[in-house]
């Protein structure tokens, strides 16, 4: 299923390549701690220098996520996010901000709002894509078609145990960049990132031309120049949620915007 | 409603789908693990051998067959049809769960895992666990909600004992779910040397079919039984629905039999609002969780709802997609029992029959207080007896029923 249209997330891979350059993908999750301070966030990690960010819808049963996405989400339901809360304030959050932005969700939130409502309001929004992380090939046919009709793009995720069948499946229904996941488990910072992280590259370039993120357990910048060094970018999810833990509180939207920068020396050749 | 009979029995299809219910709703981390335990168990299924070695283990080790006992006083104590026990509750560790247990037991083995980590809510299905853990010579871990640990202390107990660890589960609302998460966590980060033992009717394909036929010995044995003691098939047959393992185990057999009806029995906890039950096909909606599209308790948003039971078993927010067809189609009813009506069944059993019941059929046996004494003395009632009540003194005696 090719796209119609060049979407911002190809573009912006696009560009990097152009430069020579490898991507960072950072995520939050929407309204940890805050709605009002999502908003704050989301501009210091674009200054920081994210090239896609993926801003996490909370959910009640996380289950691909570790204890460090587990306590945002926590937080971001009690200060009442939700996918509706979540797409209303888009379009004010990403005011100024260059960074294509994709929605990261479980499925049920996104069922429960309608395929098509969803697709509607995320482009309306001006979500560039979304990752749906429970939602495999297989039962993802109708979501994707509702993606499809708004240009949106669907992103989804590859595993080391994804076998060559899955990743044929996976890179079909794929579009803006395909998420590798460097290890089992659920998400969540390592001292390493795993050693089967380079034949799953190996084989995602077979199966694709598509831009490969890497993720899962990339929390420094020796980790995102060891994972830039095979893919087209990093992803930083927990170890960005642990430091809006830690530091926003006393730090402000800066001590983020610093640690997004810090990150992005991982990237510099 | 023959042809729905007829797609029933066909269920689920090869995507694990039950009509719209079911399928596999899982992150990638996990399609391969499902995918390798759909192909060893469907090989494991037609192997004459594994198949003996099963009903050796029910038979020499669970104490299978389980008795049909026609509960006559309790009959007379309604004054309406006549009420049958199928004895689950007689089992090696005290409930159905050992059936299924056994069975991924023999599975695991066979796939040549070394570890089995399971969720327990009451701490049945942990406990059966634990048992077939120690049984087969593997490790075992056992996750369960600190609310539900302390309200099933002796059931913790129990599997520490047997050699298992026990993990409590701080997160969400401490109860079945929050421990279902948690057990996924584990089986993603160590899927090459350890087996997730599911323990109900639910989660992704396989677990719901697979389950499903470890159970199916129940309502296999209560038809000989039933048509050796009253000569004819029950009227109705009637269990609780927690995931929905014993019900389905019970049922499954008499699907095709349209004199058969069929009662499932929630949690109707302590009131009607969200949170204070566990009654999914009276206040739910179909959505996806743990794996699978069901009938769900949920927010407007599409977040999951806490729940409310007295019985930890049935205190869960979603229930097995077989039982979401079920609903769908009208071949099974569901209703409701509240924490109270299932308290006072218990009583009302042990003090007819001198048999001390579990919470959870505490439930279905509210149900048929209700309904017998408006029944013909020529019906017959077949209800499972899920499990026995030694895990529930502590609440029965701090419920003030006695």
């Amino acid at each position: 299923m090719p796209t119609v249209s060049t979407s911002r997330v190809e573009l912006r891979f696009r560009e990097l390549r152009e430069r020579g350059a490898k991507g960072l993908v950072i995520y939050l999750t929407a309204g940890d701690p805050t709605l009002d301070g999502t908003g704050k966030l989301l501009a210091a990690v674009d200054r920081g220098g994210a090239d896609v960010i993926e801003l996490g819808v909370p959910f009640s049963d996380p289950l691909a996520d570790g204890p460090v996405i587990q306590r945002a989400s926590e937080r971001a339901l009690k200060a009442g996010s939700t996918l509706g809360r979540i797409l209303e304030r888009l379009p004010e959050w990403r005011e100024g901000i260059g960074a294509p932005v994709i929605l990261f969700s479980y499925y049920n939130p996104v069922l429960q709002y309608g395929l098509e409502r969803f697709a509607r309001d995320a482009a309306r929004a001006g979500a560039a894509g979304a990752l749906i992380v429970d939602l495999a090939p297989e039962e993802a046919g109708a979501y994707v078609q509702a993606m499809r009709a708004k240009n949106l793009d669907t992103v989804f995720l590859a595993a080391p145990t994804s076998t060559d069948e899955r990743l044929a499946r996976l890179v079909r229904l794929s579009t803006g960049f395909l998420y590798l996941i460097s290890r089992p488990g659920t998400t969540g910072a390592r001292s390493d990132v795993s050693g089967a992280l380079g034949p799953l590259i190996e084989r995602a370039r077979r199966h694709t031309e598509l831009p490969l993120a890497v993720g899962f357990g990339v929390s420094n910048p020796a980790q995102v120049r060891e994972v830039a060094a095979k893919a087209e970018a990093a992803v930083v999810g927990s170890a960005l949620v642990r430091a809006i833990e830690e530091r926003y509180a006393a730090g402000g939207p800066n001590t983020i915007e610093q640690f997004v920068r810090w990150l992005r020396e991982g990237t510099d050749a | 409603m023959t042809q729905s009979l007829n797609h029933a029995m066909a269920w689920p299809d090869a995507r694990g789908r039950y009509g719209e219910f079911g399928g596999r709703f899982v992150p990638e981390t996990l399609m391969h693990p499902v995918e390798e335990l759909e192909r060893a168990w469907e090989a494991a299924r037609a192997d004459e051998q594994f198949q003996a070695e099963f009903h050796r283990l029910l038979k020499d080790y669970a104490g299978r067959p389980t008795p049909l006992y026609h509960a006559r006083r309790l009959t007379e104590h309604l004054g309406g049809a006549q009420i049958y026990l199928k004895r689950e509750d007689l089992l090696h560790t005290g409930a159905h769960k050992i059936n299924n247990a056994i069975g991924q037991g023999l599975l695991a083995k066979r796939m040549g895992k070394t570890r089995l980590i399971a969720e327990t809510g009451a701490g049945q299905h942990g406990v059966a666990t634990a048992t077939v853990a120690a049984l087969l010579g593997l490790r075992s871990v056992v996750y369960m909600g600190e609310e539900d640990m302390a309200r099933q202390a002796s059931n913790v107990f129990r599997m520490r004992l047997l050699g298992t660890e026990v993990v409590g589960v701080g997160s969400g609302s401490k109860t079945l779910k929050d421990a279902i998460n948690e057990a996924m966590r584990d089986w993603v980060a160590n899927v090459s040397d350890t087996h997730y033992l599911l323990g109900s009717v639910l989660g992704p394909h396989p677990y719901p079919v697979m389950v499903r036929e470890f159970h199916r010995v129940i309502g296999r044995e209560t038809r000989a039984e039933i048509l050796a003691q009253a000569g004819r098939l029950p009227d109705y047959l009637v269990a609780c629905v927690g995931g929905g393992s014993n019900s389905i185990g019970l049922f499954y057999d008499f699907l095709a039999d349209p004199g058969v009806k069929m009662l499932g029995v929630e949690a109707g906890g302590r009131g009607a609002n969200l949170g204070e039950h566990a009654a999914r096909f009276a206040g739910g909606r179909p959505g996806v969780l743990h794996g699978t599209y069901t009938y769900v308790l949920q927010t407007g948003d599409g977040l999951i709802s806490t729940t409310h039971s007295i019985s930890a078993g049935l205190d869960y927010p979603a229930v097995g997609p077989e039982h979401a067809s079920l609903y769908a189609s009208g071949r099974v009813e569901y209703t409701r029992a509240s924490d109270q009506a299932a308290l006072e069944a218990a009583r009302t059993l042990a003090r007819t029959e001198g048999i001390i019941p579990a919470l959870e059929p505490a439930h279905a046996l509210a149900e048929v207080i209700q309904r017998a004494p408006k029944m013909s003395k020529d019906t017959i009632i077949v209800v499972n007896l899920s499990g026995r009540g030694d895990k529930d003194m502590g609440i029965f005696q701090s419920s003030g029923i006695v």
